[in-house]
This record gives structure tokens, C-alpha cells and sequence, in this order.
């Protein structure tokens, strides 16, 4: 055998694809469906899951990642390892608000452990979890690419750098 | 390939011809140097995520994975150097870290690739003090045990799935730390081919659930035999103690199983303890059953025949060995009759006057080089599991697969599955021969569609293509008809035409002439006796059944209870005691099945594969040509002096002198005979209900795909016209039979037809296969 470089076979392709989601939904993933090769269908899987899961208040459920599969002809499991390797999909249902705060070299040597513990006590909740008013989420992530001005946190689309405690509540007395 | 294209390397000093292109494993297995490794297999794709084949490579800067690095000419590699031993013990140092150094509690203890590995590579003491990462185990079905924490990542079974079964369920979900493979969500494997990764997994984290903890490797003897229940036969290990079989494994054969082996094939053996095993003579005297010993039995055995003389009619399993089909039919003919047949679930014989002895047509390993091929009634994906991954193969290839079925399957690969009511099959056969130019009577009349079209097109066409008739087409009402079709159409196109039988020794049953038109050798009888349909449809007064459970095995059912109402001489050689037995039989002698007993199974392309007896029969039962032999001398059968079971192969042998399998219908019936009515039963026999012992086989009958079978289904439209909804129960009428079954709608059913099981308890009150039923809600 050599290496496996054809798309993961699909045995029957569902025909009633305009059943699954919303037509805007399927808008926005068909625009990243036809970026690639025909075959391909199922390179857009990055981009389908992070349409879902906006639209789903910020997280996944079995069936949605089940219908991502069905639209993009690829088999379900596929999807669950696709949405379970990245970080950015969360497969629990998570606050309006996510702070990811990155904790990798770069930004461990720069204090992410301050940040951490910061983040903590500030918010009542620990690495993983909701605080109890349900409002922000707390979760490690790996590498930000923002290793420059370390140490780094990502709240919705935007960046926050070279953090510290102070600049913390800042940020968040602002977004509160 | 000439030896100019072939690159030369250099492997530890010693110089290798090697293919251009592959890989350096391939080539350093195929010369016998040992490179360590986990996640490299020679079926599977190459994922090169263990690391542990990482060797020297002459002016590469680092290491290589021999699995993923392919040869070049001149390549000097060495697999022993202090570099690459250091790379391969590094690796084997990280993969030790999560997996737990508990192998005396682990049941791949001794028989673990890590573990070997780590013999030679690990060190004595682990540097790694840390806490180890604990996964929990999913359960995955009633065949696989799961043990994840042992797992190493190598994602053979991912890629098996994803490969080789056709049906990727398994995944590697999770990252770094936290990678698990598994399903995900909670749900069961459920692949015919399942057990594979059990093989597969080179530590204990997938072993098999029947056989968990229940013996060690080095207590284990091994033993050859032969799948026992379909016409593959694929080549097994038995692995036994203190006479007991406690496992099955494959044995590779590239011609036949190459290193796969079906669920059925694989967990069956647990029939062989199946409480339900006749372990001592009965006899029914005023409705009940006694004990009695084995020599009162056989005069009682010997009387019944003899009394039944002429009229004796005997049926035997497709599946009972050549040995005992030679010594059946001997005896049966002895006797005087001529009533003896193997085609218990063929649902037309008018074709018994053609020469054809029906094989597979064609090598099994030749399948997957087909362009074209065309399934006529079947699927062989659960009736025949390995040729089936044949066909995927094939496919995978790129070839055009087509099936004329009366349903649609779920398959492993896509396929043109044209859905045809029973006799719309036929009359589907008849405008493809049309449109392949062949001329006769039915198919001058035949319309020709697009699809029809299209497919001739396709057959005409095709470098290699093939024909088959499989399991539907045998218990079609116009199986004559089919076949007839089919060979014309093979021959006008020059594709193979072949036949998927039912049971596993088919071809070997028409050699050792256990056919009522055939003799041994396959030679055509001068007095033809009555087959297997016609000695259901009079009283019976006497009959011999072998090896055979007869509602669930035949045809029809109903005839079977009919038939045998009154009987007096029935004596039933079985393996297994069943309800259906024991109202058809009067005396019951336990037979050996499978393991106990020696034998020969002729596979579909014809090999003759004999093996050994590997444990002793239960109780006291005796392997049934022993029986068969002690009966010829009681019934005094001239020639039953055999000393030994290979007295009784070379006989049939020397009968099959110069005599080869040949498909050819010849002349063939046109007639259809077959009138369908306003709702068509189509009688399809499931995976798990196929023999007597797969129908005892606990673990097997605990898979959905055997809890999935006792239903009805039709589709959406047929539905509607008698009120059905999905999951309500319903009475189904046949003839004066009844059986209660669940509906499910299943909109690959063709219109006005309903899938009814056969072979299961549910259905065994019913008609035949193919016939007209009527619904009944309660």
C-alpha cells in the first residue's frame, strides 16, 4: 500500500442537501465549498463547523457536526476528530463571552501563569469552565501565534497583548 | 517486470532488488530483515505515525520511517546502526510512557507486538515517573472488547475501517494528550468484517469480547480448518485447549481470505458450546423424547432406512463436508432411492437437465481486477463477506458495479443498485440480453431501457467483466430462467459467469453427486430422483436429514411441516437439537460439527481443502461420515469399509478424475413461471440466520446486524396502500402460516414486495422465499 491521498470515500451522497441547516447557512459554507476541487467537498469542514457553531450560540452538538458531514459527503467520525483536535470548536455549550487564554512557551515565559490565575480569581471560574452567572467562559488554548507581544488572550475575534493584571480588568470592565 | 526496472539498495551490507516505488519495509519484509513496527501494515495505507521503523539512510540528515520511505537505487540503509537502534529505542521509550507495564493483567499478554517489541528495544526500568493518562472504554459491540488505555495510536482500525470495511467508524478524536480512538459518540461496530481489527491491534486494547480472559497464548495449540459457511472458504487457525476450541483466527491465503476473515467465520465457533448441541441419541416414542445408547440407535437408524428403502428421501446441508455428501448420497442410493439433495433454499430445479457444475466462475483473487460486474440477486457483502470485499476492491479500482436486486443493500461503496420487483428481475435480465444483441423467445419481447442500455454498453466494453448469481437468485421462483439469461449474456459479452452459492461446499456437493440428477463425479444420473422442492411437496414416510435444521434451511417452510406431518422413519443426523428437528424426526444421532471433525469444503473456485479434527466431538457425539459408514454396513450398502476419512476423499477423487466445473446452462429453461401477486414476500436469508450454527452462535446473534433482521419491510408507497407505519407490529399470512413481525420503511424495497426474513425463528412458520402474503394488523 502507499499513502492515502483520495478523499475519504463516501457511499451514498446525500441527495436532499437543501433540508440541512438554513439557506444562509449553506451560502456561507458553499462559498468555502467552492474554493476547492469538486472531490474535495469535505475541505470546506473547517470553515462549515465554524459557521455552525456561530450559529448554534457558540457551540456544537453531535447532530449538527452529523448534518456538517451529511452536507459535505464525508463520514460523521470524520467531523468529531476534525471538531475535537481544534480547540477553537467547543463541543459543551460555552458563555456568550470565551476567553482563550493561550499558555504555550512564549507566553508561559511571559507570564501566562499570572494571567491565569488572574483570570480565576477575578472571574470564579477555573481553565475550562463557566462562571456560575453564566457570562464568560474560560479556556486554555494552545499557540495564538501571537508569541511577539506574549503574553495573549482571544475574546470573540479580537487579540488582547502583552497582558497584565491591570490591563486585564480593563478589558474586561470595558466588555462587562 | 523485467530486472532492468528494478532499483538496487543496500540493507545492513547485503544488496536488495527492489520495485521502483516502494516502500523500504515492503522490501526489507519481503527479504526477511526484521525492522520494528507498529503502525505499518501491508494492507493498509501507509500513516507512518508510530515511528518506531525508523532506520539509517545513507546521506539522509535524520532517521527515516522505512514505512514511508520508498527505495531509491543505490539507497544504502542500515537497520541496526547505533543510530537508527537509537531512534527505534527513543520511540519505544515514548510509546511506553502512556501504556501500562501491567502485561501479566492484560489479555494480549504474550502475544502483544508492543510487548515482543519491547523485548527487544524497551529498556529494563522506565524513566517515567509521571502520571500516566488513563482513556475509558467504550463499549463497541458484543464481538470487540475495548481496553483504550492500552491503545498506542497506531490507527489500524481507523484505517481498516476507512479501507477495508468500507464503513469508517472508528476515529482518532481528541489531541496530543488527549487523542482517543474510538467511535465518539456511544455506538456499536458493526461491519461484517469486524473482528479483523481484534488481529490488527498491536496491543491489547482491541481484543476479542468472547474470548477475553478465557485463555492464554501458550496454552494454546493451533490447528488448520476452513470456514464452514460460505463459499469462500476461508482458511482459519483454530487455537484449542484441553480440547476445547477457544478462538479462530485467519490464516493467511492470498487466493482466498488473503488475511481477513468473516465475523461469522470468526466468533461461530461459540456454537460448538451452545447448549442447544445434541449430545447424546433420542428417540421420540409417544411424543417424547428418550435417551437411548448408540448401538440400540443405530439398529434403530438402520431399521428406519431400510424401511423407507426406495422411498427415502435425504436432504444434507450445503455446508456438510464432501466426505459426508460422497457417503449420504452412497447410502441414499444404495437404498435404492434416488431422492437426495444439497440445494435446500433453491427455488427452482428446471434447469437440472443442463451439464453446468456451478462454480464461482472464475479465481475469487481475479474479482477485484474486474472493469465490470454485474450481481443478479445477491449480496454477497453479508452472504459471501470476503468476496464481497472483493467486489469493494474492485470498485475502489474504478470498476462499475450493478446489482438487480428486489431491494437495495447498504454497501460499501457505490454501486448502481437497480431495484426490480422478483419478476421485473427477470424481465430487467431479459432487455439487458436484448440489448447485448442475444435473440430468444422471452427476450424478443423484452423492453430495453436506458439502464439497459447502459449496462450492455458497459459489458460489451469492459476488458474483464463478470455475471453473478447470488443467494436471491438461488431461491428465485425462476431461477432457471436467470440463470439461462445470465450465461447468454456472459457469453455473447465474453465475461465470466458464476455462481455465489449458498453454503460453504456447494461445488463440493455437486462433485460428491449429493444431487438428485447428479452422481459423484458430477455425472448425470440416469434415474433422477426427486429435488429438494418436490420431496416437500408429497408426505414424507421416511427421510435422512443431515447436518440440516429443515424449516429454517429450506425453502418452504410450511411444506417442510406438511410433508413430514405423518413420517415415521425420519432419522436426523444433526449437530444441534432445534424445535423444527424435533417435530420432523423420529430419532436423532449427534454428529460432530466444524472442528470436531475431519473433512473437505470445495470452495466456490473449486479447491479442495481438507483438514484435520481438531477437538473431540461433544458428549457423545460422532463425526457424521463415521455415522453415515456404521449405517452403509447395518443397512449392508455394499463398499462402506472406509478405515479413515481420507479413504472416503480419495474415492470421491478418483470420481472427479479429469472432471472440471463448468457454468455453462447450455439449452436452459425460458419459461417463467413465477405470477406475482397484489404483495410479494422476498425471502432473503439474514448474515447471522445463514446455517444451524450461526443461529447458535450467542455473541453473533447479539450484533445488530442479527437484532436488526426480524423485520418487515416495504417502502413509503406500499406502505400507504395497507396502512403501515414504522415500528407497528403485523401479522404476515402465507399460505396457512402466520408470522408477527415489526414494519420498517425502507424505501429501497421494491413497490408491492416486502422483505421477509427467512431462516430466522419468526419467519419459520412461513411459505416459501418468493410468494404471494397478505397482511394482517392486530
Amino acid at each position: 500500500m502507499s499513502f492515502k491521498s483520495a478523499p475519504m470515500t463516501t457511499i451514498e451522497r446525500r441527495a436532499d442537501k437543501g433540508s440541512l441547516f438554513t439557506p444562509e447557512i449553506r451560502a456561507q459554507i458553499d462559498k468555502w465549498v467552492a474554493k476547492y476541487p469538486g472531490e474535495w467537498r469535505q475541505s470546506a469542514v473547517m470553515w462549515a463547523l465554524r459557521v455552525v457553531q456561530e450559529s448554534n450560540r457558540g457551540f456544537l452538538t453531535p447532530e449538527l457536526m452529523d448534518n456538517v458531514a451529511a452536507y459535505l459527503d464525508m463520514p460523521p467520525i470524520a467531523v468529531y476528530e476534525v471538531a475535537s483536535f481544534y480547540s477553537m470548536y467547543e463541543l459543551k455549550p460555552v458563555a456568550k463571552r470565551k476567553i482563550c487564554v493561550c499558555t504555550n512557551v512564549s507566553c508561559m515565559v511571559r507570564g501566562s501563569d499570572i494571567v491565569v490565575g488572574h483570570l480565576e480569581k477575578r472571574l470564579g471560574a477555573k481553565l475550562g469552565q463557566t462562571t456560575p452567572d453564566g457570562r464568560w467562559t474560560l479556556k486554555e488554548v494552545e499557540c495564538l501565534g501571537a508569541c511577539g507581544d506574549a503574553p495573549a488572550i482571544q475574546i470573540g475575534n479580537k487579540y488582547y497583548e502583552n497582558l497584565t493584571p491591570e490591563g486585564i480588568d480593563k478589558i474586561l470592565d470595558e466588555l462587562e | 517486470m523485467t530486472d532492468e526496472t528494478l532499483v538496487t539498495i543496500e540493507v545492513d551490507g547485503r544488496e536488495l532488488k527492489a520495485r521502483p516505488g516502494a516502500m523500504l519495509i515492503e522490501v526489507t519484509d519481503a527479504a526477511g530483515i526484521n525492522i520494528p513496527r507498529f503502525c505499518y501494515h501491508k494492507k493498509l495505507s501507509v500513516s507512518a505515525n508510530c515511528r518506531m521503523c525508523l532506520v539509517e539512510v545513507e546521506k539522509a540528515p535524520k532517521p527515516m520511517p522505512a514505512c514511508a520511505t520508498p527505495v531509491a537505487n543505490g539507497m544504502k540503509v542500515k537497520t541496526r546502526s547505533p543510530t537508527a537502534l537509537a531512534a527505534q529505542k527513543g520511540t519505544l521509550e515514548f510509546l511506553l510512557i502512556n501504556h501500562p507495564l501491567d502485561c501479566p493483567i492484560c489479555d494480549q499478554g504474550g502475544e502483544c507486538e508492543l510487548q515482543d517489541v519491547a523485548m527487544g528495544y524497551g529498556a529494563g526500568v522506565s524513566r517515567y515517573i509521571e502520571k500516566k493518562r488513563v482513556v475509558s472504554d467504550p463499549d463497541i459491540g458484543p464481538l470487540v472488547a475495548t481496553d483504550m488505555t492500552r491503545c498506542i495510536h497506531c490507527t489500524r482500525c481507523v484505517r481498516f475501517g476507512a479501507e477495508i470495511a468500507g464503513i469508517r467508524e472508528m476515529g482518532a478524536t481528541g489531541r496530543g494528550e488527549h487523542m482517543k480512538i474510538g467511535t465518539y459518540i456511544q455506538s456499536s461496530v458493526d461491519s461484517e468484517l469486524s473482528g479483523n481489527i481484534i488481529d490488527l491491534c498491536p496491543v491489547g486494547a482491541l481484543t476479542s469480547k468472547p474470548y477475553r480472559f478465557q485463555a492464554r497464548a501458550w496454552e494454546l495449540t493451533q490447528s488448520d480448518a476452513v470456514g464452514p459457511h460460505d463459499a469462500v472458504g476461508s482458511n482459519l487457525y483454530l487455537h484449542v485447549r484441553r480440547d476445547k476450541v477457544m478462538r479462530v483466527a485467519p490464516r493467511g491465503n492470498e487466493a482466498v481470505n488473503e488475511c481477513w476473515i468473516s465475523d461469522r467465520d470468526r466468533f461461530s465457533y461459540e456454537a460448538l458450546e451452545s447448549t442447544a448441541r445434541l449430545k447424546r441419541p433420542l428417540v421420540k416414542e409417544n411424543g417424547k423424547w428418550r435417551e437411548l445408547p448408540w448401538d440400540e440407535a443405530l439398529d434403530l437408524a438402520a431399521g428406519m432406512l431400510k424401511g423407507a428403502g426406495a422411498g427415502l428421501k435425504t436432504l444434507i446441508s450445503p455446508s456438510a463436508t464432501l466426505e459426508e455428501l460422497y457417503l449420504a448420497q452412497k447410502l441414499t442410493r444404495g437404498l435404492g432411492s434416488s431422492h437426495i439433495d444439497h440445494r435446500l433454499r433453491q427455488g427452482d430445479f428446471r434447469n437440472d437437465a443442463s451439464p453446468a457444475l456451478r462454480w464461482l466462475g472464475m479465481p475469487i483473487a481475479e474479482i477485484e481486477r474486474l472493469d465490470v460486474a454485474v450481481v443478479v440477486g445477491g449480496n454477497p457483502r453479508k452472504d459471501q463477506p470476503l468476496i464481497g470485499h472483493r467486489l469493494r476492491k474492485a470498485a475502489m479500482a474504478g470498476a462499475s458495479i450493478t446489482y438487480i436486486n428486489p431491494c437495495k443493500f447498504d454497501l460499501n461503496y457505490g454501486a448502481d443498485q437497480q431495484v426490480e420487483s422478483p419478476a421485473g428481475m427477470v424481465k430487467r435480465l431479459a432487455g439487458l440480453a436484448k440489448a447485448i444483441g442475444v435473440t430468444g423467445e422471452l427476450v424478443a419481447n423484452a423492453v430495453v431501457d436506458d439502464q439497459c442500455k447502459a449496462l450492455a454498453g458497459q459489458l460489451k466494453n469492459a476488458g474483464k467483466a463478470a455475471i453473478f448469481l447470488g443467494n436471491i437468485a438461488n431461491a428465485h421462483p425462476d431461477l432457471a430462467v436467470l440463470e439461462t439469461l445470465a450465461g447468454r449474456i456472459a457469453t455473447a459479452t465474453n465475461a465470466f459467469f458464476g455462481f455465489l452459492q449458498e453454503g460453504a461446499n456447494a461445488v463440493g456437493a455437486q462433485l460428491a453427486g449429493a444431487a438428485p440428477h447428479r452422481l459423484p463425479g458430477g455425472k448425470a444420473a440416469e434415474t433422477q430422483g426427486k429435488n429438494a422442492r418436490r420431496m416437500l411437496s408429497d408426505k414424507i414416510e421416511g427421510a435422512l436429514l443431515i447436518g440440516a435444521d429443515p424449516a429454517l434451511d429450506c425453502w418452504d417452510p410450511s411444506a417442510v411441516r406438511q410433508s413430514f406431518s405423518n413420517a415415521k422413519d425420519v432419522v436426523a443426523l444433526t449437530a444441534f437439537r432445534t424445535r423444527s428437528l424435533e417435530s420432523c424426526a423420529n430419532l436423532m444421532l449427534p454428529i460432530g460439527w466444524f472442528a470436531e471433525s475431519s473433512g473437505t469444503l470445495v470452495n466456490g473456485q473449486g479447491d479442495w481443502q481438507t483438514f484435520a479434527g481438531a477437538v473431540s466431538p461433544i458428549g457423545e457425539a460422532r463425526p457424521a461420515w463415521k455415522v453415515l459408514r456404521v449405517l452403509g454396513n447395518l443397512t449392508d450398502v455394499e463398499g462402506f469399509d472406509y478405515q479413515n476419512s481420507a479413504e472416503v476423499l480419495n474415492e470421491v477423487r478418483a470420481a472427479c478424475e479429469g472432471v472440471s466445473l463448468d457454468n455453462a446452462i447450455g439449452e436452459g429453461c425460458l419459461d417463467v413461471q413465477f405470477k406475482e401477486g397484489p404483495l410479494t414476500r422476498i425471502g432473503y436469508v439474514p448474515l447471522y440466520a445463514a446455517d444451524v450454527a450461526v443461529r447458535h452462535a450467542p455473541s453473533l446473534q447479539r450484533t445488530a446486524n442479527a437484532a436488526d433482521s426480524a423485520l418487515l419491510r416495504v417502502n413509503g408507497a406500499t406502505a400507504r396502500i395497507y396502512a403501515l407505519s414504522s415500528g407497528a407490529p403485523i401479522s404476515v399470512c402465507q399460505g396457512n402460516g402466520e408470522a408477527q413481525l415489526m414494519v420498517c420503511i425502507d424505501e429501497g424495497i421494491a413497490s408491492d414486495c416486502a422483505l421477509v426474513p427467512a431462516g430466522l425463528a419468526a419467519t419459520g412458520g412461513l411459505g416459501p422465499m418468493f410468494g404471494e402474503i397478505t397482511l394482517e394488523k392486530d
